[in-house]
């Protein structure tokens, strides 16, 4: 089990490999479909993103409402793919890390090993536990967009699991190579 | 002729929605401990201990399992000797949806229009699937499908010719494709037969059924078992880890067909397989 803190440096992605076992601790921001497309159309016109970019990690969650005197409701991760199209561009500004479920395609892979960034895998399903590890959330973008905002989540202990690395691994395929049957 | 107010289909739907989020089902949890004591995969094995976990914390302290607490899918079997009073059916189920997942803190995932994209702010309108029944009983079932599952969903039109084998290489190279995507291990609903939005809507009826409960057509039986240790070579393993239990199980159904076609449609399930239902 290796412990991180946010935000991200060069040094601290280069050791991670696909497989490990991580726990996260600092600050991550929350953001999904309709998040993205509104980075995008900050970016396009020559505006600053809502979230200081250079070495965060987004988490892919749309959690559920908060029961009073919690920060948060359930909150595990959403398919990552739906992503896919944003996420190259957000590491070439400098993010490190993304936290997600299921496959990534080659662009998202190849701007982690060009930029040095990572992707982890949350336990999808797992929403209800992951939420134990978030102890404070606040909606900083996009209130609109409700279960979509863009939240600052302070995290401590956030588990995860690598899956694609700065080296071009990939835990999926690897899964697979090593578990199929002909 | 039985009377019955439609606000006991609200009161019902209204706890379904929240029980259905909150408790996932015993024969789900069988599977996972099964599935915790036989996955060759260690990290598998470790996947399983989370989500056993998950579902107990989501139970005592009424939380959902899922943050996705999916569209509101609702089945009604109505019986033809039931007259439902005291307003609008379909109003009636919405009103549940609405109490429900404002009340159990439910998150609500449905957009007014697919292009707009604008959320309804209560998760109405639910999805309704009504059939006209003998009896004077009315079956509720509710099934809150997320939407990562969902995606991976799909539904081929065959020519005839392909045959079984055809039918079983559809299902599984629908499920390869899924990979890591659904949340395995995953549930595989498959609707062979009948058109092709029968096809669909059986294919998700499937998914209703007791985990582990044979097909009733014994042919059908067998489909199911082949294909679902067909899956288990795949590798994908739970949340695409590695390992064995890539599916929990794989539920077929039937409907005859026109004799130029054979539809098959496969409804990919995630793990928490929710669905809960009531007898008014």
């Amino acid at each position: 089990m290796k412990k991180i803190t946010t935000p991200l440096t060069d040094e601290t992605v280069k050791d991670l490999k696909a497989g490990d076992k991580v726990l996260i601790t600092g600050e991550i921001y929350t953001g999904r479909d309709a998040a993205h497309k509104c980075f995008m159309e900050e970016l396009d016109a020559g505006k600053e993103l809502p979230f200081p970019v250079k070495g965060a990690i987004i988490y892919y969650v749309g959690p559920s409402p908060a029961k009073p005197g919690k920060p948060i409701g359930s909150a595990g991760p959403t398919t990552s793919y739906r992503m896919d199209v944003y996420a190259p561009r957000l590491i070439e500004l400098g993010m490190k890390g993304m936290i997600g479920k299921g496959m990534r395609n080659q662009e998202v892979k190849d701007a982690c090993v060009k930029h040095g960034a990572v992707y982890f895998a949350a336990t999808g399903g797992a929403a209800a536990l992951i939420a134990r590890s978030i102890t404070a959330a606040e909606v900083v973008a996009y209130e609109d967009l409700g279960p979509e905002a863009v939240r600052r989540l302070t995290v401590e202990d956030f588990p995860c699991t690598v899956i694609n690395d700065v080296h071009g691994n990939d835990l999926y395929e690897q899964g697979v190579k090593e578990y199929a049957e002909a | 002729m039985r009377e019955l107010d439609v606000v006991e289909v609200t009161k019902a739907i209204k706890e379904l929605s929240m029980n259905s989020n909150f408790e996932i089902g015993e024969d789900v949890l069988a599977a996972f401990n099964d599935g915790l004591e036989n996955e060759v995969s260690p990290a598998g094995r470790a996947v399983f201990e989370e989500l056993i976990e998950n579902a107990k914390i989501a139970k005592d302290e009424r939380v959902p399992y899922c943050q996705d607490t999916g569209l509101a899918v609702v089945f009604l079997d109505i019986g033809q000797d039931v007259h439902l009073t005291g307003g609008d059916l379909t109003e009636a189920v919405n009103e549940g949806v609405r109490q429900g997942y404002e009340e159990g803190y439910l998150r609500k995932s449905s957009l007014d229009h697919p292009l707009r994209r604008k959320n309804t702010g209560d998760n109405t309108p639910a999805i309704i699937h009504t059939r006209i029944v003998p009896g004077e009983e009315v079956h509720v079932t509710f099934a809150p499908k997320g939407g990562g599952s969902e995606n991976m969903s799909r539904i081929a039109m065959m020519p005839p010719s392909k045959g079984r084998e055809g039918v079983i290489d559809f299902v599984v190279d629908v499920v390869r494709q899924a990979g890591s995507n659904p949340c395995p291990p995953i549930v595989v609903g498959v609707g062979m037969g009948g058109t092709f939005e029968y096809a669909a809507v059986m294919a998700k009826r499937a998914l209703l059924r007791e985990l582990g409960k044979p097909a009733a057509d014994s042919d059908n039986a067998e489909i199911e078992k082949e294909i679902f240790e067909r899956i288990k070579k795949l590798g994908i393993g739970p949340q695409g880890f590695g390992g064995r239990y890539t599916a929990l199980a794989v539920q077929l159904e039937s409907a005859n067909c026109h004799l130029a076609s054979l539809p098959v449609a496969v409804n990919i399930q995630c793990h928490a397989a929710r669905h809960k239902e009531v007898v008014l």
